[in-house]
């Protein structure tokens, strides 16, 4: 709960200070759908925001406003108090981290490094030493001399950051920067990425659609889907208390019982499932009574057998797939035989087969009644 | 691991399964896949050899061999072979070619080797034809029967020319394309200065060249990134719009341009019409352009004189004399030829009493038959060589570079000029290459609008092959111009690296 406290707090320091701000940004391409609707958002200075979304959800659009690269239809941007709207993006004083690297073939390593020094007039001694330190900080020191075709893609992927960073930038903005990377080096610069962000306290505003990306990186998290965003909040609470069925199936995870809302108890809820039984759920966004509610339970937080407790349930065993840390077992509950159950791979956890039954049962406040999406 | 591999390769030679050396084994493997895919690129070999190859060794060779007289002269041949070109002419050479004259005259091929000494020495046709003519009846002693016949057969030079023809191998046509003489006595003189013709064409050549590839550059390299950048749909017009021209006879391209820039063609209307000319003539005055752009015209006329009789009628008009300026001009110098300055001057006034009539500042450029028609004609034609290399290098060109340099503090110049242009010179270097090399070598369209000043080396060689059937001397101009095509390829290769050249 230390993580969760702590995310917390930043959240709430850091929106006060706002240097980077959103208000009532819009954005269409062709003049009949927007893009972006109505966004506000403020990042304070030293975070690290990620933008997270499926494709098509907004997030880049909203990084490459930020940039400059596309104008907002309506709507204020603004930088450290200032409107940006009006300012050309190579004014804009923003280190970006692109995609697939962009950096320029035919310059070596260190000439792409001394690019946004040389176009500042940066005296020759001056460039020299920030691009040594550069490189240094992203322990590329003897690779000043290759070109970018001659380097894996975790060292393009080093220098792209080392490029983006080398004329200090108070604000830094990477697009999907370790989606060409495979799994095992993703995860080493997803760290390397954040150390690097602790030490030097710039700015950073990340776009991605791996969720594990960010919550492994990010101090707050926007979910955003349709142009909109779902829920601006910590790692943990984000996945802990997702306000929405769109949150609680993107971030991790999650069981979804589909049913009615039968009646409301101050912060509880009783829902009637379509098939059947009812359950005892945290209202959280289910409207009215006998409005349609969807129930989210994270596959962790299901108990099985005896101690199942209050609120039990029978579950079916269809399947069961041995993945070392836990036993993934897939049940039907409720006619749906898509309910996943993580058993922890330890001791006291209980013996199953397929085609058994078990009690299945959950904390009260462990599930959520949200909106039927 | 890798240094064991490396000692065993070294001890001894890695067998395969059954014993014989693996790389033996590996070349017996790989060899029928490679004579399957020899076999489906055969044709096209032999094509190529036949029809490209084969003759351009041949003409190559044309241009230094040349057997006319030496296969119909057979006894004078071997005599002026080994005569020294020095040492008076004798008269055993003398009979000799009695001999070989009536030998010809009978077989009546005397007509080509009159030609073919015609091309050393003019004078030589009927000098030959006739002698052949009394040869039967010539007497001994046969030197001076001959010069009884045409008394150039005294002279020491045309016999050294004679020599010069009756040499199959000769290095003279090459040198002639050069402008250099070859004389029988083996030495090498520079042409007479109003002789030498093909250095200065050439260098016409290379000129009209340069100035079409810069000029397919600088308008080709928008059109390239247009289509580069534009939505598919729109690129996809504007590539048609690009590729419209290879789909049209040359023929009907240049003679369009006729059309266009004749002296009463589209162009000089329009600029009549809008009073562009007067612009463009204040501006050329302004530069002293003058002459370049309308008296001169390279219709032959000597500019400094039509010049200074031209003060007559600019007094007289003002600014700018009337009418189409080159037939103006024309008309002035002939004047002033006949009459001196006063005559030019009272043409002038009669030219200013005609140009009520002609309607004032009609002037008309002449941009069709002369080197800037030549220019433009070939630039038009050559364009999608210059835009689809250049294209197909931009595609590859992601956005985000731009953006990158752009984030980084650089203004839209700067971006491009660092970091996209730097990018996009494979495909400037392919296209300047291949409008360059096909430029050098056109023929048609200076043909049809070159006029006198915009022929190329192309027209001659053409001239050479046609009407003065001096094939030889074709052959070496086509073998020169073989050669500079060669040098700027390897000097482009010196230069950029053929290797960085990408043509799509």
């Amino acid at each position: 709960m230390r993580a969760t406290s702590q995310g917390m707090d930043m959240t709430a320091d850091k929106a006060a200070d706002a240097f980077v701000e959103f208000e009532r940004v819009q954005k269409s391409y062709d003049g009949e759908t927007l893009v972006v609707k109505d966004l506000n958002l403020n990042i304070g200075r030293g975070e690290f925001l990620t933008m997270l979304g499926p494709s098509g959800s907004g997030k880049t659009t909203c990084l490459m406003m930020l940039a400059g690269f596309e104008t907002a239809t309506h709507g204020d941007i603004r930088l450290d108090g200032k409107a940006i709207n009006n300012i050309p993006p190579h004014k804009r004083g923003i280190g970006m981290v692109f995609q697939n690297y962009a950096l320029f073939p035919h310059m070596t390593v260190a000439e792409n490094l001394a690019f946004p020094l040389e176009v500042r007039k940066l005296s020759k001694a001056d460039i020299e030493t920030k691009v040594g330190r550069a490189l240094d900080m992203v322990q590329m020191k003897a690779f000043g001399g290759r070109r970018p075709a001659q380097l894996s893609g975790g060292q393009q992927q080093r220098i792209a950051l080392a490029r983006a960073l080398v004329f200090e930038p108070e604000l830094v903005l990477m697009d999907e920067p370790l989606g060409a990377l495979d799994k095992q080096l993703r995860e080493h610069m997803q760290y390397e990425i954040k150390h690097l962000h602790e030490r030097l306290g710039v700015t950073v505003v990340y776009v991605t659609h791996d969720q594990s990306e960010a919550l492994t990186m990010s101090d707050r998290i926007a979910v955003f889907n349709d142009g909109v965003i779902q829920q601006l909040a910590g790692p943990a609470t984000l996945y802990e208390k997702p306000e929405n069925a769109f949150v609680a199936q993107f971030i991790g995870e999650n069981n979804k019982l589909r049913g009615r809302v039968e009646n409301i108890e101050g912060s509880h809820a009783v829902i009637a499932l379509d098939n059947g039984p009812k359950v005892k759920a945290l209202a959280v966004n289910c409207g009215g009574i006998g409005k349609p509610t969807l129930l989210s339970i994270r596959p962790e937080r299901v108990i099985l057998g005896p101690e199942a407790g209050e609120t039990a349930l029978k579950g079916r065993v269809v399947e069961l797939i041995y993945l070392g840390d836990h036993i993934r077992c897939r049940m039907e509950v409720a006619g749906d035989d898509e309910f996943i159950v993580k058993v922890p791979n330890n001791h006291a956890h209980a013996v199953l087969q397929v085609g058994e039954e078990t009690p299945i049962g959950w904390v009260v406040d462990d599930c959520r009644a949200l909106d039927a999406a | 691991m890798a240094e064991t591999t490396t000692e065993t390769t070294k001890n001894a030679p890695l067998l395969a399964a059954d014993g014989t050396p693996l790389r033996r084994k590996l070349e017996q493997a790989l060899f029928v896949s490679r004579m399957r895919a020899l076999g489906l690129v055969a044709p096209l070999l032999a094509f190529i050899l036949a029809v490209f190859i084969i003759p351009i060794v041949y003409f190559m060779i044309q241009g230094m061999h040349n057997p006319v007289y030496a296969d119909r002269m057979p006894n004078s041949t071997p005599i002026l072979q080994a005569w020294d070109g020095q040492s008076p002419v004798t008269e055993e050479m003398a009979e000799a070619m009695v001999k070989d004259l009536i030998l010809t005259r009978d077989n009546r091929e005397i007509g080509r080797v009159a030609t073919r000494v015609n091309q050393e020495f003019s004078g030589a046709r009927s000098m030959f034809t006739s002698s052949a003519r009394k040869a039967e009846r010539m007497e001994p002693p046969f030197l001076e029967a001959l010069v009884d016949a045409d008394k150039d057969w005294g002279k020491q030079e045309v016999w050294r020319a004679i020599k010069v023809a009756a040499t199959s191998w000769t290095p003279a046509y090459y040198l002639a394309a050069l402008d250099f003489q070859y004389a029988g006595d083996g030495s090498i003189t520079r042409q007479d200065a109003e002789r030498r013709i093909h250095v200065a064409l050439f260098v016409r050549t290379m000129e009209i060249s340069l100035i079409v590839t810069i000029s397919c550059f600088v308008l080709g390299y928008p059109v390239a990134w247009l289509l580069a950048e534009l939505p598919v749909r729109k690129a996809n017009l504007l590539m048609i719009l690009v590729l419209l021209p290879f789909w049209t006879s040359i023929l009907v391209r240049t003679t369009a341009w006729i059309a266009m820039l004749q002296g009463q063609g589209v162009m000089n209307d329009l600029m009549v019409f809008t009073g562009l000319n007067q612009v463009i003539l204040q501006i050329s005055m302004l530069f002293n352009d003058y002459k370049d752009l309308t008296v001169s015209s390279l219709c032959g006329i000597d500019v400094n004189a039509a010049l200074g009789s031209i003060p007559a009628a600019v007094e007289k008009f003002g600014a700018s004399p009337p009418g189409t300026l080159t037939r103006c001009g024309a008309e002035i110098l002939a004047a002033f030829e006949q009459g001196g300055e006063s005559g030019a001057r009272s043409h002038a006034e009669a030219l200013a009493a005609s140009a009520q009539r002609w309607g004032y500042g009609d002037e008309r450029f002449s941009m069709i038959y002369n080197k800037l028609g030549t220019i433009i004609a070939m630039t038009h034609i050559l364009l999608p060589f210059m835009i689809l290399p250049l294209y197909s290098v931009m595609k590859t060109v992601p956005p985000s570079y731009l953006r990158a340099a752009k984030s980084m503090g650089a203004t839209n110049w700067t971006a491009f000029w660092r970091v996209y242009f730097p990018q996009t010179i494979p495909g400037i270097g392919a296209g300047a290459l291949l409008v360059f090399i096909l430029a050098i070598g056109y023929y048609i369209t200076p043909a049809l609008v070159g006029g006198q000043d915009g022929q190329m080396i192309s027209n001659f060689i053409d001239f050479h092959m046609r009407r003065s059937l001096n094939w030889s001397l074709a052959a070496a101009l086509g073998g020169v111009l073989l050669i500079i095509v060669l040098f700027f390829y390897w000097l482009y290769d010196r230069i950029v690296g053929i290797d960085n050249m990408k043509l799509g």
